[in-house]
């Protein structure tokens, strides 16, 4: 059983009650909400007769059925704009703040909540949406919930909770240039695979992990429930105060120096005992694909197809459905293979540093013949920011569209879908079958600069052969 | 389509015919595809329930088989329900007349998801799975009968009977058992202690000098 870690010590510190069917009733710091899963939490709410417990620790955002071409209300989809009205009207009704469309804050609620200081160390926090394991690149501990526990946050702004395992995943060295942390957690859930996590929440942790960006270690905890692990967090360090400091939420004054003693306490210590361990080479991983239907399906762009032989005997029913939808033969180098869609954003990859890294590769390069390629930025700020440096002009210049922001092709629950038996190059996290909105669509996950890379050469292609110079540093969003 | 209720209280036995949906990492996307989540209520899920691999297999899906129509149990694989946190898999499943599932293992969210709407998810190992699985192929008729206490399901076909053991948790299976796995009364009684905690939380007083 763990002990003294930056896992336990926030558990024990959100510790409400010891419930009766022998969970845990655990204090939740914030809650983020959006529109897809909180209408039926809110209706429950009402049924119950019970109201907002603590509404000032609640935040919503839009994002999952926003447009990304024209945002202007109502929206073209009358169910779209249903969701958004009764969004509206919940926070209305129970004094919540909304960061709504044109605020300058609204954008994916896993971006928005970073980069307005919200999510900060030692914190649980709970959304209804599985990437909220994304907040604990900041040391929180964050997992996503269903709308039933929705309501249970509104209602007591606690969950009832079963205590997870700690797997430390130790990762050495650093990784080279053209890798990025996309490439590393899709390589960590290639090898521990889609369920090894599950029971587990994940530490990273080691040097690799602490010479990340804040919004790289956001890419790397957002996928930790990819790899089956409901959250994945980083020790808060040096990193992760200089990201925080002067943020519109963040503690300031006297409170600033108080609160870097309390968040630095809480890391693990080097007397920290884990469930497990698991332990990587940064310098070892390639920029990494997947090519089948599970993010735990993912190759190194060197690499062939895997055939059955190369598959654990209880994964290839899985591999051979894997071959038949995205059409692939095993033996097939995934280096070349044809695109028809480029998409860069996602709460994965719809960052500054994300846009910077693909603008990077995308500078005097144009999109090939025949494909679609679009750039959605994470927030309404991740917009601002990008224009402010003439990001938006170096994608329109290469021949992708700028959009506005919001989940977009992530999920198609908006207008930005595959069509067909289109196959994408995606910075997003997810490749499930349909996921991208068309029941026969194929996704290939990879990182932003990768999905560049294949822009322009109209089939997957390794981006360590296109980078040039690097890119302005900046404190935020640079590797320490 | 199922008019069963939903289940309120104690939930100790459930029984009826099974359903199989075969294969590991069928994900929440599938069981429930995103474009049916546009809705501000449950109430018409039970449409969308596995909707793209039924239009794939256009009839021959488990779910559309007219052997299967009825079928209250529903036998997976391994990690069911992993991917996104959507609760409306359970309840599109419930809709159209799911009351327990029993599988190899389960995703986290989606294990938690069921508590709360009362839907037991059962284990077993899988040898066990894939027996329970080629039972209910050779006799889709067959009327199974699932307990919570002690966690077996029952399988009686042509005057015979078959019984496996499962396995579920001891506290999720004491919450249904008891009928307390719709906790919030529960969590919203510990008033007392809520302010406790939430007093001891220096970020939620903005780190103010002690």
């Amino acid at each position: 059983m763990s002990a003294g870690t930056l896992y336990d010590k926030v558990w024990e510190q959100h510790r409400v009650a010891d419930l009766p069917g022998g969970a845990t009733q655990l204090f939740i710091g914030l809650h983020l909400i959006h529109e897809v899963t909180s209408p039926q939490a809110f209706a429950a709410l009402d049924d119950l007769g019970l109201s907002v417990r603590h509404p000032e620790r609640t935040v919503a955002t839009v994002d999952h059925i926003v447009p990304t071409t024209s945002q202007a209300r109502p929206f073209a989809d009358p169910l779209a704009e249903e969701m958004l009205a009764t969004l509206e009207g919940n926070c209305a009704r129970h004094g919540i703040t909304l960061h709504g469309l044109g605020s300058g804050r609204q954008g994916i609620v896993h971006v928005i909540a970073p980069e307005l200081g919200l999510t900060q160390p030692g914190m649980t926090v709970a959304c209804g949406d599985s990437h909220t394991s994304t907040h604990g690149a900041f040391g929180a501990i964050a997992f996503g919930i269903g709308t039933s526990q929705v309501r249970d946050v509104l209602a007591s702004q606690s969950l009832a909770m079963g205590k997870l395992k700690v797997r430390r995943i130790w990762v050495e060295g650093a990784l080279q240039t053209g890798v990025y942390a996309k490439d590393l957690v899709l390589h960590v859930i290639r090898r521990l695979g889609v369920k090894g996590g599950v029971g587990y929440a994940y530490e990273f942790a080691g040097p690799a992990i602490e010479a990340l960006s804040m919004e790289e270690r956001m890419t790397l905890c957002n996928m930790a429930i990819e790899g089956g692990a409901r959250c994945g967090y980083v020790n808060p360090d040096a990193v992760t105060f200089a990201y925080l400091k002067g943020r519109p939420h963040a503690p300031a004054g006297d409170a600033w120096e108080r609160a870097v003693a309390w968040w630095s306490a809480l890391a693990s210590g080097p007397e920290a005992v884990f469930d497990d361990e698991v332990v990587f080479d940064a310098a070892a991983i390639a920029p990494t694909v997947t090519w089948g239907i599970t993010p735990g399906q993912g190759i190194g762009v060197d690499e062939t197809v895997p055939t059955l032989e190369q598959t654990e005997a209880d994964e290839r029913p899985l591999t051979e459905e894997a071959y038949r939808y995205m059409d692939l033969r095993p033996g097939t180098p995934i280096e070349g293979v044809p695109v028809d869609v480029c998409f860069i954003g996602s709460c994965t990859n719809g960052r500054l540093s994300d846009l910077r890294a693909a603008a990077a590769v995308a500078r005097g390069r144009h999109v090939a013949a025949g494909i679609k390629a679009f750039v959605v930025p994470g927030s309404e700020q991740v917009a601002a920011a990008a224009e402010a440096e003439g990001l938006d002009a170096v994608f329109r210049a290469a021949g992708f569209e700028w959009r506005e922001p919001g989940c977009s092709m992530c999920l198609a629950m908006n207008p930005d879908r595959l069509e067909g038996r289109q196959i994408s190059a995606s910075s997003s996290n997810r490749n499930f079958k349909g996921r991208q909105g068309s029941a026969t669509g194929r996704t290939l996950l990879m990182s932003p600069a990768m999905v560049v890379a294949a822009a322009v050469s109209g089939h997957v292609a390794d981006v360590r052969r296109l980078i040039t110079a690097p890119t302005t540093p900046d404190p935020a969003t640079t590797r320490a | 389509m199922s008019t069963t209720p939903f289940p309120a209280g104690p939930i100790q036995r459930c029984e009826g015919r099974a359903v199989v949906v075969a294969g590991d990492d069928i994900d929440t996307d599938r069981i429930i595809p995103a474009r049916y989540l546009k809705c501000v209520t449950f109430d018409d899920l039970a449409a969308g329930v596995f909707a793209d691999d039924r239009r794939e297999r256009a009839g021959e899906h488990p779910f559309d088989r007219p052997e299967h129509q009825g079928a209250s149990l529903l036998v997976v694989n391994r990690n069911f329900g992993c991917g996104s946190s959507r609760e409306h898999a359970p309840q599109a499943l419930m809709r159209w007349g799911i009351r327990a599932v029993i599988g190899e293992s389960f995703a986290e969210i989606f294990f938690g998801n069921c508590l709360a709407l009362g839907l037991p998810c059962l284990t077993a190992d899988h040898d066990t799975v894939l027996a329970l699985q080629a039972a209910i192929a050779a006799d889709p008729s067959a009327v199974l009968q699932l307990d919570l206490e002690p966690a077996t399901v029952r399988f009686s076909a042509g005057g015979k009977a078959r019984q496996w053991p499962l396995t579920l948790a001891e506290g999720p299976g004491r919450m249904l058992v008891s009928g307390e796995w719709n906790g919030t009364a529960q969590l919203v009684a510990h008033d007392s202690e809520l302010r406790a905690t939430a007093a001891r939380l220096p970020y939620l007083s903005g780190f103010a000098a002690a």
